[in-house]
């Protein structure tokens, strides 16, 4: 305990008069269509969004995608979108206690809290998803929003995430994009450790 | 060393000295047009400042504040005066855990720290994960800045690298190609290791937890697998309130690389399921610079790099040449608050030209300190004595009006008489690698006194 002490008793040494604690709440950029802002934005990242009425509509948009159709291990922790189309195996996340057995997961379809436009960044935790792993491991991801969470800015996340207890989980993440490096000559490259692809559904309804 | 000296190999490669200029050029561009997409800009950028003035005002308050909060949350928090007792603590959790492997995500603290030879003394194997940092990782060498590790080398060197340790094809220097067996390199890592370690780049006091920022979701996937994560951290790092996130998530990626957010933004507040999270704070000489009214808004700095990326000098001498774990601007304020006789000669690198000042997210004045903490180098009286005699000389010349006319009269009359072997000779270095500029006929003075009769004579009677 006594670095502790001799840094806080450093610290308290110097006597620096005490500066105020602004505000954050700056006139922040808000947009006419906040969707098409996270779009655009979204695509610029290496994304894509795609809108649709419902659960089922989501199922019949990932047969098209080769990653989905190709994947020989798909995971989902969405609920209520259990009506997959056939083909891959399906891994049940919660049967499983290791999160490295996670390994081979090609194609993960998990859930995403509200997105902020100005960013494309979409807000996700470990609440549902029994690894928080799985969002970083899998080849190919797809984040499913409820249509409508969406908020023009960073500001206007952190007010949401204070009043809906956002910070409660013991993970949370702002995920923009799939990964991505330029650390070889500032080549960028989609793909670096975590997801290959990101598609960002936002859902209408929540009924099937 | 000394940076003149240490740069002279780096400029010696002209090409690759203007492809490196230009590479973090295009940066510094990139960030500009974020920058000017949001209105809101200089708000938020005197916002961010004023929150990191005040929390520096209150540090002792916050870090408690952040202790009670973290352990709370079932976080261990430990305390390091220094970079020793730093790796001290670090070993000493890994030797708990019975750990073999680590992986680790970008952290400039355990650079600063040296925790990697550290920890290999001790028979650990350590990986680097974010991928410029690995790649610099096998050349045995540090990084060369704080967010572009490998700026400093071509896809060819790359390529030459992966084929002698990842057994890559030789010739191919596809970055798409190398990228990708990297990704399966390093994923064995990650499945294979024992804990993750990773830096913070905002700890925020009422919540007990932290932020960590990347684009290749390395640092998530080294603490999302095995159970231990340890987290070391700067004292400065720490921010008040959550909601203050809203500047410093808007800020950092804009200005470091001219995204509008990075890819992954990991909150952490509280261990993983069946894991263990320690939390390390490190002084390491943040105090002393704290106690220095001059310097401590240095304090500020969310390791952006946007002062790397504008600063003349830093682009085209090369990281390496600074020999400090963050060079450039902020490096040269740094590294010689810490230990002025051995980097001494880092803030006279600087032009002064003030770019930094102006791109810098948190206000810092880089460069006026810059020129404070030359004033204190000048008086510690720790600079070489041809650097002492030279500014002697000039002050003493500068001093003196009639002898500041004289010896340029002089000068203007003998020097484009004098054969060349003694304008080019060691005792100059401006004429090292670059001509002397033509000297003018006349005196700025005399050009001024000519040009105000002119404009008299000119005027109508």
């Amino acid at each position: 305990m006594s670095s502790r002490n001799d840094i806080l008793q450093a610290i308290r040494d110097q006597a620096i008069p005490e500066r105020p604690l602004p505000s954050v709440d700056i006139d922040a950029i808000i947009f006419d269509d906040p969707i098409t802002q996270f779009q655009t934005v979204l695509e610029s990242v290496g994304g894509q969004l795609i809108q649709v009425e419902s659960h089922a509509e989501v199922t019949s948009h990932l047969t098209g995608f080769p990653p989905y159709r190709n994947a020989q291990q798909v995971c989902c922790a969405v609920a209520g979108l259990d009506n997959l189309p056939d083909g891959p195996n399906f891994v049940q996340l919660d049967a499983i206690d290791d999160p490295h057995d996670l390994k081979a997961i090609d194609y993960a379809i998990l859930p995403g809290h509200f997105a902020v436009a100005e960013n494309a960044a979409i807000w996700v935790t470990d609440e549902a998803v029994a690894h928080r792993a799985i969002y970083f491991l899998t080849q190919h991801l797809a984040i499913i929003v409820p249509a409508g969470e969406i908020v023009n800015n960073m500001h206007e996340a952190y007010r949401k995430l204070a009043t809906k207890g956002g910070l409660d989980q013991h993970f949370g993440a702002f995920i923009s994009g799939p990964s991505k490096t330029a650390d070889i000559e500032q080549s960028l490259v989609i793909g670096a450790h975590g997801a290959r692809s990101l598609s960002v559904f936002f859902v209408q309804s929540q009924a099937m | 060393m000394n940076h003149a000296t240490q740069a002279t190999a780096f400029v010696a490669n002209d090409e690759r000295a203007h492809w490196h200029d230009s590479a973090l050029w295009f940066v510094r561009s990139k960030r500009d047009k974020c920058a000017h997409a949001l209105p809101e800009w200089e708000d938020l950028r005197a916002a961010a400042s004023e929150v990191k003035m005040h929390t520096i005002s209150r540090l002792a308050k916050y870090l408690e504040q952040f202790e009670v909060n973290a352990k709370k949350l079932g976080v261990h928090v430990h305390w390091a005066k220094d970079g020793a007792e730093h790796n001290k603590i670090v070993h000493g959790i890994l030797q708990k855990h019975d750990v073999k492997k680590v992986v680790k995500s970008k952290s400039m603290l355990t650079e600063e720290c040296h925790l990697n030879p550290c920890l290999e003394k001790h028979g650990y194997e350590v990986v680097d994960t974010d991928l410029g940092e690995r790649i610099v990782q096998l050349r045995e060498e540090p990084p060369s800045h704080i967010v572009l590790p490998a700026i400093h080398l071509k896809k060819q060197d790359v390529s030459t690298l992966f084929e002698k340790h990842l057994g890559t094809e030789a010739g191919n220097n596809d970055p798409q190609y190398l990228t990708e067996a990297a990704r399966g390199h390093l994923r064995d890592k990650f499945l294979g290791a024992d804990a993750g370690i990773t830096g913070v780049n905002f700890a925020i006091a009422e919540t007990g937890g932290f932020v960590v920022c990347t684009n290749e979701g390395n640092a998530d996937l080294g603490v999302s697998l095995p159970k231990l994560h340890i987290a070391c951290m700067g004292i400065e790092k720490l921010i008040p309130r959550a909601s203050d996130l809203s500047l410093f998530l808007r800020l950092l990626a804009r200005s470091a690389t001219g995204q509008p957010i990075t890819t992954y933004s990991s909150h952490f507040h509280g261990p993983i399921a069946g894991g263990e999270l320690h939390i390390v704070l490190v002084d390491n000489g943040r105090t002393e610079i704290l106690g220095r009214e001059e310097f401590r808004r240095s304090l500020n700095c969310i390791r952006c790099g946007a002062c790397m990326n504008t600063c003349p000098v830093y682009r085209r001498s090369g990281g390496h040449s600074y020999e400090t774990t963050v060079p450039g601007p902020i490096g040269s304020i740094l590294a010689p608050a810490r230990d002025a006789n051995e980097f001494y000669s880092l803030p006279y690198a600087c032009s002064l030209c003030g770019s930094c000042t102006d791109v810098c997210p948190v206000k810092i004045d880089l460069h006026n300190q810059l020129l404070t903490m030359r004033g204190k180098i000048a008086e510690k009286k720790i600079l070489p004595w041809s650097k002492r005699i030279q500014m002697r000389l000039t002050s003493s010349v500068m001093k003196r009006t009639w002898l500041f006319r004289w010896a340029g009269g002089i000068a203007r009359w003998i020097m484009p008489k004098l054969p060349r072997f003694l304008v080019y000779n060691r005792f100059n270095p401006w004429g090292k690698q670059r001509e002397m500029p033509p000297f003018p006929k006349k005196s700025f003075r005399q050009l001024y006194a000519d040009r105000k009769r002119n404009r008299q004579e000119d005027k109508p009677k």
